[in-house]
């Protein structure tokens, strides 16, 4: 392969990879707000965890208690 | 198990590491001042022997500090954090807290056979993996039981969804683990050929690719060991002492994943102008750069965290640390993009600037950050108040003074040798000779070493003032919720 070549498809692969991850970017970005707006999740309650960290203090989401039973 | 209610979080081994993080702080900074004035005052290199010498004590004094000290913050934060953002105590399981006992004595062993050997001049010579293949083989063993210690607290949660925090500390794990494997991947020649001492080894790459291989350990030891555990810290210890929630949740989860992806490709920047392959050079050189978006993500989210609260800089010296220690990580992430661009680069690579770099990183962010976190645990795992809010006080603005002095004489030193080395007359004769440098840079070695000195005395009275915590202040009845209680 000439130097020509694997030049030009350095060029395509640079090209792709840029806009490929600004895409997944993006998409992290849409997929967070978007959870939070169709009431999948609210992320912004885990930052409570750091807060309300008793050991008696009832969890922000609680593992639920069949997993519990299982172990 | 016990009840519930009469169930208490178990500190053991955070108390363990804590002392172990105060003990490797003192050691590795001693040797850092020491080896600091040498420059300035070479015959200092002749005090103790070949035991004395600059070469001899430049890879204790960073692993001293990287593997000693901050490790051990490290640990010492996960076994208190790691409890309670799972709410879970280590005392509810006898597995786990032998693990965690395990744990700690295996490092200390490892930490101070590694001491003893790196002053007897074993040594590898790969900067920051000096360590010979029995100790590496022992650091994966301490490494897997900090594995078990994290997995099997987070096997038995109460609290379903792990904290920002907990993704960066398994994340320093996960990365380490990678990190440390490839990079020390050595041929015991003893072993294989017969030569050498038993413990001798050699690495399993050659040249370009030994270099490769090592800058992009280097570089992500910095990233997975100054960097990613310092914001699991962060994240939790600024919260919680200020008794505000992360300002944007997401943004942290943002940060954390552009930071993952983006940090492991970033490490070529240590090789610009060198033998590797110019589109290695180039990438490092790119991502460096970008690598300032998640940097930032997680300091502005810290500093908008204390939005509508500056005033508790005022109160609490705790939140102080904790906030000049984002504002040094965004200089720092700054600074580190704007050297690896390679026009920047050509004038800063082998210059004084880089250690200037390092250091109000290392100083700045990382040892102001484990300190906090240490100070913000002490009064929650002794029931004591801090000693002594003065002392803090004025450790803070000697430190700062100290850093200050560090990194902007080095500033100086830096740009005045890329200059020098580059200048030529008219001829495109060298205009300087390498020792002309040496004596111009003196002063601001000196400078440099009594920044460093300030530095230290700080880290005593931080000592001081941790020590007359746990034995003589005055007992708490509660645990504080927030603001660490402390006297005047």
């Amino acid at each position: 392969m000439s130097m020509e070549t694997i030049r030009e498809l350095q060029a395509y692969g640079y090209i792709f990879f840029t806009v490929f991850l600004a895409v997944i970017l993006y998409a992290y970005i849409y997929h967070l707000y978007r959870a939070e707006k169709v009431g999948t999740r609210n992320y912004e309650k885990y930052a409570d965890m750091a807060l309300r960290d008793n050991i008696d203090d009832v969890p922000v989401e609680a593992v639920p208690p069949v997993n519990k039973e299982k172990e | 198990m016990q009840e519930k209610n009469a169930l208490n979080y178990d500190y053991t081994v955070a108390k363990c590491f804590t002392y172990a993080t105060i003990l490797f702080g003192i050691i590795g900074m001693l040797i850092g001042v020491v080896i600091a004035y040498q420059m300035a005052f070479p015959q200092l290199n002749y005090l103790a022997g070949e035991y004395g010498t600059y070469s001899r004590l430049r890879p204790l004094h960073t692993s001293g500090v990287i593997f000693g000290f901050l490790l051990s913050g490290i640990f010492a934060t996960w076994y208190y954090v790691g409890q309670r953002v799972l709410k879970v105590s280590m005392a509810e399981s006898k597995f786990l807290m032998v693990i965690g006992k395990l744990h700690f004595w295996v490092y200390m062993i490892v930490i101070l056979t590694a001491v003893v050997t790196l002053f007897m001049g074993i040594s590898t010579s790969k900067e920051y993996a000096e360590l010979e293949w029995p100790l590496d083989i022992a650091v994966v063993v301490l490494w897997v039981l900090w594995g078990i210690s994290i997995f099997g607290l987070v096997g038995i949660r109460r609290e379903k969804t792990l904290y920002i925090s907990m993704w960066y500390y398994i994340a320093t794990f996960l990365g380490v683990a990678m990190l440390w494997i490839f990079n020390n991947m050595e041929v015991p020649t003893f072993l294989v050929a017969g030569m050498g001492k038993w413990y001798h080894s050699v690495s399993m790459y050659a040249g370009t690719n030994d270099a490769m291989v090592q800058w992009w350990y280097g570089h992500n030891a910095v990233a997975f060991v100054f960097t990613v555990p310092i914001i699991a810290m962060i994240y939790y210890f600024l919260p919680k002492e200020s008794g505000q929630p992360v300002f944007s949740y997401k943004l942290s989860l943002l940060s954390f994943w552009g930071l993952m992806f983006v940090y492991l490709w970033a490490g070529g920047h240590h090789l610009l102008f060198s033998t590797v392959p110019d589109w290695v050079q180039t990438m490092g050189s790119i991502f460096s750069v970008i690598l300032i978006l998640p940097s930032w993500g997680s300091a502005i989210n810290m500093l908008l965290t204390m939005k509508g609260q500056w005033g508790q800089l005022k109160e609490n010296p705790l939140v102080k640390f904790m906030v000049l220690a984002s504002t040094f990580y965004m200089l720092s992430t700054l600074e580190g993009p704007i050297q690896a661009i390679k026009s920047v680069n050509a004038l800063a690579h082998f210059t004084d600037w880089i250690p200037g770099h390092v250091h109000d990183g290392t100083l700045g962010w990382v040892g102001f950050m484990t300190m906090a976190a240490l100070y913000h645990m002490a009064p929650r795992m002794y029931k004591r108040e801090l000693y002594s809010k003065k002392l803090m006080d004025s450790q803070f603005w000697l430190q700062t003074t100290g850093i200050v002095m560090y990194f902007s004489s080095m500033w100086i030193a830096g740009i005045t040798q890329g200059m020098m080395w580059r200048a030529t007359d008219q001829f495109g004769n060298l205009a300087y000779s390498f020792i002309d440098t040496v004596t111009v840079l003196i002063p601001y070695y000196a400078l440099r070493a009594t920044g460093g000195l300030l530095y230290l005395i700080g880290f005593f009275m931080f000592t001081y003032n941790m020590y007359k915590t746990m034995t003589a202040s005055k007992a708490i009845a509660s645990e504080p919720q927030n603001a660490s209680p402390m006297a005047a």
